[in-house]
């Protein structure tokens, strides 16, 4: 702040105007509004990024649908582009989603929402600080080295307990999932079981119940919208997660719910094309785009059901 | 410490032992001492109001008659406090058995968001698991909103959100509330300061009905409700009991010359 | 209500009953759901360094990828993903700084700042592989930049630009408003209070989120195959039109072969790509931290 200067009163500035050689100060209001405006622009790069988003895979995807009816898209239950035999029906892609993700909201949700009530509810201040940070490091980790971790030390533990797990499958690449996932619900749930005016529980307590019950039967129902936004957080992040599953699940497309098998989910077979040598303009081209019109639709439908939640407690689900 | 008594009528030995009694009660908040050694008994069946200017350690001395007091981080105390003669910080007690024979009633009223007014009355229940027939649950409900003079008003919408009520009808459904668990004492921490002039009436003429049945220790910062409602007040100042007595001979011929002081308005 | 005789009551007992194991159990059970997955990252991690620390050499660090896993070398990812993360700062910190300042000091509740606000909501929810065919279909295909480190770089800028912007504005808010007010009061136009009082104060904040993020974007790996990484790359890219790979990229090539020396090429690959990360975050931790000392002078 010792870099304050105060800058010449207003009457003085208007009759400056080109009278004073090789001193322009940018106190000009047409400088000011030049500097208002290139901010403005930064911002609007964000509108031009969805706009952006929207367009590429729109006009793709509008492509793709004249070529392949949307019945097929969504009746057929094989999803063959790349084979001589082609089948465009989206399910297997959606099944692997959904397998992978399911397995690791089972692990994440009950981790992040103990995680949660341990540290708001019982952490002393010092541990809490230690903690809540610690698990955060989790989110941080690159998703490359949590598929590496699936791949070359999860699976081969869990084929001693299961020999009949193959190389890849969805089991280890949904549990390292859900790891990385735990600090989304904890996060959010935390807060908003802090949020819980402390009155509640007094009121509890003074009635002659014991923490536990208070916790159960008084907090958690009240802070119940939070924890609900931070669960379906971590649910869309999983469906986004493209590098673990790449590395660790597989890439055949299956219509099944077996965590055993290899499958294939919406965001590895976009990887598995890119990787490929599929010319661009073909259908098979577009069919990335068509996977991503859907991937995309299914993650702000959760994004923006989960930030209505979060309005929900925020601004007073008690009334 | 002093304990003095400005008249004879007020010495509690010719009466049975007091419902609650503490033995130099002292209270701490980390380093800091806000209850520096009180003997102070409650007597049953009467109301108690503990008077005193803001941070005086009238609101601790209440929590830690039902051991609220322990739920705040780094806060501790030491003595004894008597519930019927017994130790409540005794090794073997549990605090959540105490508190449902200990009722509190908060300063701003808290009943439970998500509940109905019928659900928060039998809140209490629920939560210590006890298990009631539908209509001794019904039961319960209508003597209880009636101990708390709430029952003509709501009995035909009790399924309407606790919240729906206004400020003082919610202050009532937390001593329904309270009452529903059939304490023997009943806390009340300045249960009126959030309350209008009407509803407040409305809790004092209560609380003339309530003691017949219960032990009643109001905390308030009204002077003029002290002496409205109480049998006996207890002036405390920076964390002392400076002087309890008869409410009529505390308000007209106190003591204590600090007693005085705060009565007339030298300070507050 | 009547009055009547006051009743006497024999109160229930408040002995405990039985011990309190219930709640002992739960916070026991509860501090185990923290420590459970935090050991098993540990025990990952650890792991990998074991496999790495045996295959980590200079050699490894300034050689080139090669057919043979024992003389393959990770410095075109290297220096790949330092060409990504310069040209990514170069883009992304000046426009996301620039949207946050706009927000906090222009656009106030205007339809337009909420507007806008929305949009960098949904785009921090959006996946990372979405923005690689946002990457594909404009930069690489529309604009013609073809596969090349400047289309990765514009690619990972609008990645990571909503995250800047949020840590950018976190750090604003810290400024209090009465110094605003302060500066305005003695005749500074909007930019001059921006420019000489706000920004200076919450640098800390603002170069921490940036540096960050940067580094977040270090271990993006999804946006990167769309785009076009090489995955096979046998020498250093010159200029911004150039191919390219990054560290990632050459560990997800290592990944997928069958082979258990490459396997291990690929846990030291991750070695390199955490100490890379870890590097700038404590250098963002520190830098924060002798800027804040400063301030607060």
């Amino acid at each position: 702040m010792s870099s304050f200067t105060l800058p010449e009163p207003a009457a003085r500035r208007a009759t400056r105007r080109g009278s004073r050689p090789g001193r322009r100060s940018s106190a000009t209001p047409l400088a000011e509004k030049a500097i208002e405006w290139s901010l403005l622009a930064c911002g609007l790069v964000s509108i031009l990024t969805t706009l952006g988003i929207l367009a590429v895979l729109l006009v793709e995807a509008v492509g793709f649908f004249e070529q392949v009816s949307l019945a097929d898209f969504l009746g057929d239950t094989e999803w063959t582009p790349l084979f001589a035999d082609k089948h465009f029906g989206i399910w297997p892609l959606v099944a692997g989603t959904f397998l992978t993700t399911g397995i690791a909201t089972l692990v994440a949700v009950p981790f992040g929402l103990l995680a949660a009530i341990y540290l708001s509810e019982f952490a002393p201040q010092r541990a809490r600080r230690v903690l809540k940070p610690a698990l955060e490091v989790l989110a941080g980790v690159p998703t490359i080295v949590y598929g590496y971790f699936a791949l070359v030390v999860v699976t081969p533990m869990l084929q001693e307990v299961f020999p009949s797990l193959a190389g890849f499958n969805a089991l280890s690449a949904g549990l390292v999932m859900g790891i990385m996932i735990i600090p989304m619900v904890s996060s959010l749930s935390e807060d908003a079981l802090h949020a819980v005016p402390m009155a509640l529980r007094e009121a509890s307590w003074g009635l002659g119940a014991g923490r536990l019950v208070t916790i159960f039967k008084v907090v958690l129902p009240a802070a119940m919208s939070g924890i609900v936004a931070s669960i379906i957080l971590a649910v869309s992040r999983a469906v986004g997660e493209t590098m673990i599953v790449a590395i660790a699940a597989g890439q055949q497309p299956r219509l099944t719910l077996d965590p055993t098998v290899p499958v294939e989910t919406m965001t590895s077979y976009i990887v598995q094309v890119s990787m490929g040598d599929t010319p661009t303009g073909t259908l098979e081209y577009r069919t990335i785009f068509a996977v991503g019109v859907t991937l995309f639709a299914l993650t702000l439908l959760m994004n923006v059901l989960s930030r209505r939640f979060v309005k929900r407690f925020r601004y007073g689900a008690s009334r | 410490m002093t304990l003095a008594t400005s008249a004879p009528s007020a010495a509690p030995a010719t009466e049975p032992r007091p419902k609650l009694m503490t033995h130099g009660l002292e209270a701490w908040f980390g380093d800091n001492r806000v209850l520096k050694g009180v003997d102070m008994p409650i007597p049953a069946h009467r109301v108690t109001a503990i008077i005193g200017p803001s941070g005086c350690g009238k609101s601790t001395f209440i929590r830690c008659l039902n051991r609220m007091h322990e739920m705040v981080p780094g806060a501790r105390m030491a003595g004894r406090v008597e519930l019927d003669g017994q130790d409540v910080y005794g090794p073997d007690i549990d605090p959540v058995l105490l508190r449902r024979r200990v009722g509190m009633v908060f300063q701003k009223p808290n009943p439970f968001p998500t509940m109905s007014i019928r659900d928060n009355v039998l809140a209490g229940m629920k939560l210590s698991r006890r298990k009631l027939g539908k209509s001794e649950a019904e039961g319960v409900v209508e003597s209880a909103l009636r101990g708390a003079a709430l029952w003509d008003e709501v009995k035909d919408q009790l399924k309407k959100p606790g919240m729906d009520l206004s400020g003082g009808q919610q202050q009532r459904l937390c001593i329904a509330r309270s009452i529903a668990v059939e304490p023997d004492v009943l806390l009340m921490d300045e249960p009126c300061s959030a309350l209008d002039p009407i509803a407040t009436a409305r809790i004092e003429d209560l609380l003339h009905e309530l003691k017949a049945r219960y032990t009643i220790a109001i905390v308030t910062h009204n002077m003029q409700q002290a002496a409205r409602v109480s049998d006996q007040t207890a002036f405390f100042l920076s964390g002392e009991l400076v002087e309890l007595a008869e409410t009529n001979t505390i308000f007209t011929s106190p003591g204590d010359r600090r007693t005085e002081d705060y009565i007339t308005g030298k300070f507050g | 209500m009547s009055v009547g005789v006051p009743e006497i009551r024999d109160g229930a007992s408040i002995r405990r009953r039985g011990r309190n194991l219930g709640e002992r159990a739960f916070v026991a059970l509860s501090l185990l759901a923290i420590a459970i997955p935090l050991l098993i990252l540990v025990g990952l991690v650890a792991h990998t360094l074991s496999d790495a620390l045996g295959r980590i050499d200079w050699d490894f660090i300034v050689g080139y990828p090669s057919r043979r896993a024992s003389a393959a070398g990770i410095l075109p990812a290297l220096v790949g993903s330092l060409w990504l993360i310069g040209l990514t700062a170069l883009i992304a910190l000046p426009l996301g700084v620039g949207a946050a300042v706009w927000l906090e000091e222009y656009g106030g509740r205007s339809r337009l700042a909420g507007f806008i606000e929305v949009n960098i909501a949904n785009l921090a929810g959006v996946p990372s592989i979405i923005y690689g065919l946002l990457g594909l279909g404009l930069f690489v295909r529309f604009l013609g930049l073809d596969r090349s480190v400047l289309a990765g770089a514009l690619t990972l800028s609008l990645l990571v630009m909503p995250i800047v912007i949020m840590a950018t504005r976190e750090a604003l808010r810290t400024v209090p408003g009465h110094l605003r007010e302060a500066a305005a009061a003695l005749g500074a136009t909007r930019w001059q209070v921006i420019r000489q009082v706000v920004l200076p104060m919450s640098l800390p904040g603002i170069l921490t989120g940036s540096i960050l993020s940067i580094s977040r974007a270090i271990g993006e790996t999804a946006p990167l195959i769309v785009v076009g990484a090489l995955t096979y790359m046998t020498f250093l890219p010159q200029d911004p039109g150039d191919p390219f790979t990054a560290l990632p990229i050459q560990i997800y090539n290592w990944v997928s072969r069958p082979q258990e020396a490459f396997l291990v090429n690929a846990a030291a690959g991750i070695m390199v790509l955490l100490v890379t990360m870890l590097t700038l975050n404590s250098a963002a931790i520190l830098l924060r931290n002798r800027l804040q000392r400063r301030i607060r002078r």
